[in-house]
């Protein structure tokens, strides 16, 4: 990679860690060691579906919002701190800014995300004493929970290149919401006729497709994933956020920044 | 790089990028074709979904009721004959929003009929009815979808009248529901009572799809009148003649009718040897049950992309 991109994405990541992101996770072991250890002393047999439902929910959740918030920031905040004529007055050009920026908040989610999950397969080992095949399910969801802070944090991006702070997480938690209805909204198009339907499929093929991502549901119920749904979705992922992310590129290539 | 260099790779990629996504999203919707409705029916407890909508499940419940039309319209269209998650997502609609009035009068004409008009389910579509009709008491509509199921699918005419009367004396009922129920008791079975409940139906609707069914089923249920009574004037031919007429011709002749019948697409009657009636295009005039050669199927509407098919 890049050394230019590696070195703002590294920056970003620490960044985060200094804003202390990362105390989330204490938050995240607390909720789910209650919820692991209540569930099984109120309900019947559901405290393994309990645990896979509540804690894939919640990491997807916590990323989400840390994405968003973060995300919104990269670009207007150091504008707002005067840091970026510093980083642009070096040889580091103003895409390389941008995608430096993108990997460094999706490394921060991926170190997120992997310490929840060992979270997750620590309460799913207390309640259920042991790890059943089925479990291995779980890291599909996780994986594609990734490919979901993918695409949010493209979009913070793009939206943080041109809106306010306030607009860019409303846009952007907008998207993620229509998104995890995605599928829905291609069948309502689907359904339509004329110009309906035909606004209503542009509409639902250029909003982010969360709806695939999401297995939560099966993976709790001990059902396999797909090779051929992680191939496409990981496809999926990788050519949304490349689109956002030129998106980005292209509107902070023009920015007047004086 | 220079700017320019950027900008052209950039928008080169945002746009190869916008391809290659809507072209997997096309192969992902292929792989997960129903996979939101089982999604959907994982939660088989609408107090759990009532819950989980903090407090908006009027939305949860217009979602649920799109997708069941969504799965009627699509099982519908594939002339399938099992519609087993129809009920379960018309009871979590009904369950979410009991006041959605249209979710039971639509919902138990798509449960009601027998495949592939329906889910052929008519105990469970009058279930869903009185379940609306205990939320929405004063809703005659709900009445009416109820004694129609009654008389229509379950053939149960004393039910249906007295459904019918329920309905009547709800405040500010349709009139014809009055009537409907003095006329049951009389006419139960016959044509005519067919006829005024498909008029009913047309009259009082509002949907352009459920006004052309209901004049269908007119035009349907005016052909089985005229093949019964021209095969009963064929009858009285034979018992005056003791033959069978060779044409239509004969029985005008003879004075038993009054000139050459036709059915509704204007077209003649035809008498076959053996002294039926049959349409000389079978096909021409959908649900018909008499006037079709042997082993002919009455013909079924040709399914539009979305529902409903009935009332």
């Amino acid at each position: 990679m890049n050394s230019r991109i590696a070195n703002v994405a590294f920056n970003t990541f620490r960044e985060a860690v200094r804003d202390r992101v990362l105390y989330n996770l204490i938050a995240f072991a607390l909720l789910l060691s209650a919820a692991a250890i209540l569930v099984g002393q109120i309900s019947i047999d559901i405290e393994r579906l309990v645990v896979v439902n509540l804690g894939l929910t919640a990491v997807t959740l916590f990323g989400v919002v840390i994405a968003i918030f973060i995300g919104i920031g990269l670009v207007s905040k150091e504008i707002e701190k005067r840091t970026l004529y510093t980083v642009l007055s070096r040889p580091v050009r103003r895409w390389e800014f941008v995608v430096g920026k993108f990997l460094g908040l999706t490394g921060t989610l991926l170190v997120n995300t992997f310490f929840m999950a060992i979270g997750v397969f620590l309460a799913l080992l207390y309640v259920s004493r042991h790890f059943e095949r089925g479990d291995f399910s779980i890291t599909a969801a996780l994986y594609f929970i990734i490919l979901q802070f993918l695409i949010v944090c493209s979009l913070a991006l793009l939206f943080s290149s041109f809106s306010s702070p306030l607009l860019s997480a409303v846009f952007t938690f907008a998207l993620f919401v229509i998104g995890s209805l995605a599928e829905d909204l291609r069948g309502f198009a689907a359904a339509a006729k004329g110009i309906t339907a035909m606004l209503a499929g542009t509409v639902a093929y250029l909003v982010p497709n969360f709806s695939a991502m999401n297995v939560v549901n099966q993976v709790a119920h001990g059902e396999p994933v797909s090779g051929q749904l992680i191939l496409c979705n990981t496809v999926y992922a990788l050519l949304y956020s490349a689109m956002a992310i030129s998106g980005a590129v292209l509107i902070f290539q023009r920015r007047n920044l004086k | 790089m220079n700017s320019r260099r950027v900008n052209v790779v950039a928008t080169a990629v945002l746009l190869l990028s916008l391809a290659g996504t809507v072209m997997t999203l096309r192969t992902l919707d292929g792989m997960r074709r129903g996979a939101t409705l089982r999604e959907v029916l994982y939660f088989r407890s609408p107090k759990m979904l009532r819950r989980m909508s903090l407090g908006y499940s009027g939305l949860v419940a217009d979602l649920y009721w799109t997708r069941a039309v969504q799965y009627f319209g699509s099982h519908h269209i594939a002339q399938a004959s099992d519609f087993h998650l129809l009920s379960p997502l018309l009871e979590m609609t009904t369950d979410l929003d009991p006041k959605m009035t249209v979710a039971y009068q639509f919902g138990s004409n798509f449960l009601a009929p027998a495949p592939p008009n329906g889910a052929g389910e008519p105990e469970k579509a009058v279930a869903l009815v009185e379940h609306g009709i205990q939320h929405n008491p004063d809703n005659w509509k709900l009445y009416y979808a109820l004694g129609f199921i009654y008389y229509m699918d379950l053939k149960d005419y004393k039910k249906a009248a007295e459904t019918f009367e329920r309905g009547a004396a709800v405040p500010k009922a349709h009139p014809f529901l009055r009537l409907l129920a003095a006329q049951m008791a009389q006419h139960a079975g016959e044509y005519g009572m067919s006829r005024m409940l498909w008029t009913a139906t047309y009259e009082t609707t509002t949907q352009e799809q459920i006004r052309r069914n209901a004049i269908d089923h007119l035009l349907a249920l005016r052909v089985d009148e005229d093949v019964t009574q021209l095969e009963r004037i064929v009858g009285s031919y034979r018992e005056r003649t003791g033959q069978l007429p060779s044409s239509i011709n004969d029985l005008v002749r003879a004075g038993l009718i009054g000139g050459m019948p036709v059915d509704p697409t204007g077209q003649p009657y035809k008498l076959t040897p053996d002294g039926r009636i049959e349409l000389r295009n079978p096909d021409a005039i959908l649900y018909i049950t008499k006037g079709l050669p042997p082993g002919h199927r009455s013909p079924q509407p040709k399914p539009e992309p979305t529902p409903p098919s009935g009332k």
